[in-house]
């Protein structure tokens, strides 16, 4: 019974995380229509930002997500402002290959100036667990849970209630009603840009202690937060939690049930079955198809 | 009057340039094509075998041995760049090839070098087929799945002599790629045949891109065996280990037959204490022959935030197999080059073993193995007994008494 219950507790608390790092993509998606093939290369700048910052001061995991945020939100409005702005207007495709470009040059850039080397931040606190009960939690995976889903409901509050978070969903509603009314188009998609990276950034700060970092991590990202968004329903907020929590929980269950080499098999079979059943994803409305 | 044409006279240049080329083949450099996946998903292991390969081309060099000049190509960690690689190389003049660390890349490559008659020294590279399905152009100085986990069994069959008792149960606990399954392979076929009396009570199988170890570990754990065998690539290793100490679940015995990982940098800078007395059964260098003393020394002058392991180690030898090779040919012809390999024989080398001879399929027979335990997270020679280097600590200690 205690084997049942840790490992769908350890599945609930990754999946916690793997909703973080989709966020950052169902946002930009659901704002401006493009898909960051990038977003797994943002995950690893923060966690390179987590490592050096451990490394060089001996700081707590959880200390690194303000700074990592910081950083790839300047790299995410900066992006968006010089570069993304102006193939907004070409086709899908277009957009496609300049987001695969951007992830080939961040992902050569991280191997030239950090070696393919994995780092991983070896600290005691790292091996901390929580016991309830006969249950045992692992105190980083429970932090970041906890610090992933705190960023969820701080992201979606700003959302709703801010002058700023309503002109970003006002743009995404109507560009050109937005435009009329006064809203900085540009200025609101860079900031957009800059909180999707900005949750990558945070989302990496986090994982970074409880995967090594390397350069090659970044597809593994990236595609986590596809199936992730695609399940959620792409665009969605709640989408993209749902949609974690169902893959952390999905995989854990088959590594108790099945095989733990047939993880993926679950979490992909739910994604079939979903785009079978409900294309739009599980809380997706269907605009977010188009 | 005799006129010449330009036709003629080129001709003759032509002529001119090619007489001597048995005489200039000597005095130019042999062209060594390195096929090595120095980016992408196996770039630790690539860049180790680079620093075995660059630091062995210099030693030659500065020993006075024959002049070659080594051709890099990388396979970014995709198997079928093997074959892409090795045919570039064979273009620009390479006559030998190096390479090319893993089992699928390494038979891409030999496809090429094949047809175009140029011999493969394999540095790396455990797959049984390699030398099995007929190749004459490949030439490997490392130990095949079956015959790696041979020694490992071996080993682990001494151990239970060192230590006074065997575990009685274990879980087999392996990644599942090609290397992975057939280390796995081999070990069901194996275990019983040689007589082990350690029952493996359960075998699981995770992901090669696995990043969370939790349920395998807690599965593991429930098994509740007295011996753990991991077959694992480095990253693994490295989350076993952490979920191990998470979960408190603390074996007699951590023994990885015929597996990488635990003896790399990586591994050791990341659990730090909680990876000592963590065992594996690999072919390693002798720490006991005063070569490896002397080229270790320079290894740790040259490259003092790495270590020599048996990626180095092996890569390392490939380019002396290549040298002597060279100088017994005395010359960079293929074809005289492949006729040297066939009867290499060098007595004195430093990765553990008899004699380098390679018998009619390419294989090298007499690579040993031995069991190493990282201890003060150093990996530590500790059989058998003739290149032990440290003692075995045994059983392991509880991880809540390390930190």
């Amino acid at each position: 019974m205690d084997l049942v219950a840790g490992v769908i507790a350890n599945g609930v608390l990754m999946g916690a995380v793997y909703a973080l790092i989709a966020f950052g993509l169902t946002i930009i998606f659901g704002v401006m229509r493009v898909v960051n093939f990038a977003h797994g290369e943002m995950v690893v700048i923060g966690m390179y930002a987590g490592y050096f910052l451990w490394a060089a001061f001996d700081t707590h995991p959880l200390a690194a997500v303000l700074p990592a945020a910081a950083l790839l939100f300047l790299i995410g409005y900066l992006l968006q402002f010089h570069l993304v702005q102006h193939f907004l207007a070409r086709p899908a495709h277009v957009q496609f290959i300049l987001f695969i470009a951007l992830a080939l040059v961040i992902t050569g850039a991280h191997l030239v100036a950090f070696g393919p080397n994995p780092r991983g931040i070896f600290s005691l606190a790292s091996f901390e667990v929580y016991r309830i009960g006969g249950l045992r939690l692992d105190a980083v995976r429970s932090q970041a849970a906890a610090a992933a889903l705190l960023i969820v409901a701080l992201l979606w509050a700003f959302l709703r209630a801010s002058r700023l978070g309503r002109a970003i969903r006002a743009a995404a509603d109507n560009r050109t009603g937005a435009a009329v009314v006064g809203i900085r188009i540009r200025h609101v998609y860079a900031v957009t840009a800059g909180i999707g990276m900005a949750c990558a950034g945070a989302a990496g700060a986090l994982v970074a202690p409880l995967f090594d970092t390397h350069p090659f991590l970044a597809p593994e990202f990236t595609l986590i937060a596809f199936i992730t968004v695609i399940l959620g329903g792409i665009g969605s907020l709640p989408g993209a939690l749902l949609g974690g929590l169902l893959i952390g929980v999905a995989e854990a269950a088959a590594a108790l049930v099945l095989s733990p080499s047939m993880k993926s098999v679950l979490s992909y079979g739910l994604l079939i079955l979903v785009m079978l059943a409900r294309p739009q994803g599980i809380i997706g409305s269907p605009e977010g198809q188009r | 009057m005799i006129r010449i044409t330009r036709r003629a006279a080129l001709a003759g240049a032509a002529a001119a340039l090619a007489a001597p080329a048995t005489i200039r083949a000597q005095s130019a450099p042999v062209k060594v094509g390195v096929i090595l996946p120095t980016s992408g998903v196996l770039a630790v292991p690539g860049q180790a075998s680079r620093r075995g390969i660059d630091l062995g081309a210099r030693m030659i060099a500065e020993a006075g041995g024959p002049r070659m000049e080594v051709i890099h190509a990388d396979t970014a960690s995709r198997p079928e760049n093997g074959r892409v690689a090795a045919e570039r190389l064979i273009r620009e003049g390479c006559t030998v090839l190096v390479g090319a660390w893993d089992s699928g890349t390494t038979i891409s490559a030999a496809q090429a070098a094949e047809p175009a008659r140029i011999p493969l020294v394999v540095n790396i590279a455990s797959a049984p087929q390699i030398t099995e399905q007929g190749f004459s152009m490949v030439f490997r100085n490392f130990t095949p799945a079956n015959v790696l986990i041979r020694n490992a069994v071996e080993r682990i069959r001494e151990f239970g002599q060192i230590t006074g008792e065997l575990p009685r149960t274990a879980v087999l606990l392996h990644v599942n790629d090609t290397f992975g399954t057939s280390i796995a392979q081999a070990v069901s076929a194996l275990w019983t045949q040689l007589g082990i009396p350690i029952q493996i009570v359960e075998t699981l199988s995770y992901a090669v891109t696995a990043r969370d170890l939790s349920a395998e570990v807690a599965r593991a754990k429930a098994a509740n065996p007295e011996l753990l065998m991991p077959v694992t690539r480095v990253n693994d290793a490295i989350l076993i280990v952490r979920e191990m100490v998470r979960q408190d679940f603390v074996p007699k015995a951590i023994i990885g037959p015929g597996s990488p990982g635990p003896y790399e940098k990586a591994f050791t800078d990341a659990v730090g204490r909680f990876g000592d007395e963590y065992m594996v059964c690999v072919p390693w260098h002798n720490p006991r022959n005063p070569r490896t003393a002397e080229v270790l020394q320079r290894f740790a002058r040259e490259y003092p935030n790495e270590r020599f392991e048996l990626n180095v180690g092996f890569s390392f030898e490939a380019m002396e197999i290549v040298a002597d090779a060279i100088r017994r040919a005395g010359s960079g012809d293929p074809a005289a080059l492949h006729a040297a390999l066939r009867t290499t024989d060098i007595q004195d080398h430093i990765m553990y073993g008899g004699p380098i001879r390679f018998d009619e399929k390419g294989q090298n027979n007499n690579i040993g193995g031995v069991m190493l335990q990282n201890q003060n997270q150093e990996p530590k020679v500790v059989g058998p007994a003739e290149v032990a280097e440290a003692r075995a600590i045994y059983p392991l200690t509880p991880f809540r008494n390390r930190r």
